[in-house]
């Protein structure tokens, strides 16, 4: 098989897991409902300011949820078979596609919640989206290979949101600080400067999984 | 280079001596009188190398990382762990000196500012370094995965040493309009404490990771005695 059509089957493999035990996947929308409705009951309404940065916070706890498992649904064997048919890169790709699909979708589901109870103040919406998108390819992108990690350890529950937190913290203070400008609508040179920023630090991450997940692989 | 380096002593000695001139010199040499930081200055010979060592150390580190996805072997796991220790006390050390000197400068341990809050992000990622490593037991796979997780960590600390102050402005010295010992302030008189005093306080780490990388091996090798 070829590179691009290994990538295709295996991602079709994983939306087609998805699709038949769907509890998974609305564990993971009813996670963000459920969070979105604990900040709305302990806020009631929110300052902007303090509205992007609850946002940013939701999605972060909902998407290291969402990506953690990634690796764990398939057993060592189920691993070690995939290793005599597919090449890894095929497979850390088609899990880095996936993932930015699943939390592309959960940042617009949270966003649509979000918006409902406690408002949507965003003034520059198109700019907002494009944070948000850079948002979710920048997590998915930094948290498959973490979860790739975890999966090989012992306790990956515990182990999961301390590996990602810190590494994210860079990303996410970007992430903010976009969100802050297109909110109140003041998007300078400087806040493009911070989207190219984001852009690259998406795509240094992108490689760097590539480059270091057929290691991970390699019993 | 590991083993000529450990078998020789000329570099231990080098880093004594200039510490020791870096202890001397940087007490009793005159310093110029800058508003805010008056003798505070002298800091810059004892809590500024402890970065500059951290960031040295860890690259290092890095190095032997890389070094061990290519060859698989424990020396190379060995060095990048220990050195990853030096690199951790280190930064321990260099936040403890910036905030004691903080509380005396800028009024508050802790002001929110650019570097510190880098640091302690820092901090927080190679603490969970040694987390995964204890959370997995066989070696083989613990060297392996260490390694990958210290490569990918390494890339996003740099990412936030020039992220963070992109966020907010630095209160540090010679940032953000604060007076400092650029070029304008400085005949080279501090510099030439200052460069020296990097040097030795990073090869004084580069001893102890040493000490450390030689404790380990003996031990391991008693081990496999065993």
């Amino acid at each position: 098989m070829k590179y691009w059509q290994q990538i295709g089957v295996l991602l079709h493999k994983d939306i087609l897991l998805e699709w038949r035990q769907k509890y998974a996947i609305s564990g993971v929308l009813l996670y963000v409902a459920a969070t979105v409705m604990v900040v709305y009951m302990s806020f009631l309404s929110v300052e902007p300011l303090v509205w992007i940065t609850v946002f940013w916070i939701v999605l972060l706890f909902a998407s290291v949820n969402a990506v953690a498992k990634s690796f764990l649904q398939e057993s060592p064997y189920r691993r070690l078979y995939y290793y005599t048919i597919v090449s890894p890169q095929a497979v850390i790709a088609s899990k880095l596609i996936y993932n930015t699909l699943l939390l592309t979708i959960l940042s617009g589901i949270a966003l649509f919640i979000y918006s409902i109870v406690l408002g949507n103040p965003v003034q520059h919406l198109a700019l907002f989206f494009a944070d948000v998108a850079l948002g979710a390819v920048g997590f998915a992108a930094c948290f498959t290979l973490l979860a790739a990690i975890a999966a090989q350890a012992t306790q990956n529950a515990v182990l999961m949101p301390i590996l990602s937190f810190p590494i994210v913290i860079p990303m996410l203070g970007l992430l903010i600080k976009v969100g802050k400008a297109a909110l109140l609508g003041v998007a300078n040179s400087d806040t493009y400067k911070d989207l190219g920023v984001l852009c690259a630090l998406d795509i240094g991450l992108i490689a760097l999984s590539l480059m270091l997940f057929p290691y991970l692989w390699r019993d | 280079m590991y083993k000529q380096l450990t078998t020789q002593n000329w570099w231990k000695y080098l880093g004594v001596a200039l510490l020791v001139y870096t202890l001397i010199w940087g007490l009793l040499m005159p310093v110029p009188r800058l508003p805010i930081l008056h003798e505070t200055i002298r800091n810059l010979f004892f809590h500024v190398p402890m970065w500059f060592g951290m960031v040295l150390i860890l690259l290092t580190s890095l190095a032997y990382s890389i070094v061990h996805l290519r060859r698989f072997d424990t020396i190379s796991d060995v060095i990048a762990e220990q050195t990853a220790t030096v690199g951790l006390l280190y930064g321990c050390l260099g936040l403890f000196t910036g905030m004691i000197w903080a509380k005396y400068t800028w009024g508050e341990a802790w002001s929110g500012d650019p570097q510190q809050n880098a640091t302690a992000v820092g901090l927080l990622i190679y603490f969970a370094y040694f987390v995964l490593r204890g959370a997995i037991d066989d070696d083989a796979k613990r060297a392996k995965i260490a390694a990958v997780y210290n490569i990918f960590a390494f890339f996003m600390f740099i990412a936030l040493i020039f992220m963070v102050p992109r966020l907010t402005d630095s209160l540090h010295p010679g940032k953000g309009g604060n007076p400092a010992f650029n070029k304008l302030d400085l005949d080279n008189a501090l510099r030439g404490v200052f460069y020296p005093a990097v040097l030795g306080w990073t090869l004084l780490g580069m001893w102890i990771a040493s000490l450390g990388i030689r404790y380990k091996l003996l031990w391991l090798k008693q081990w496999d005695n065993k």
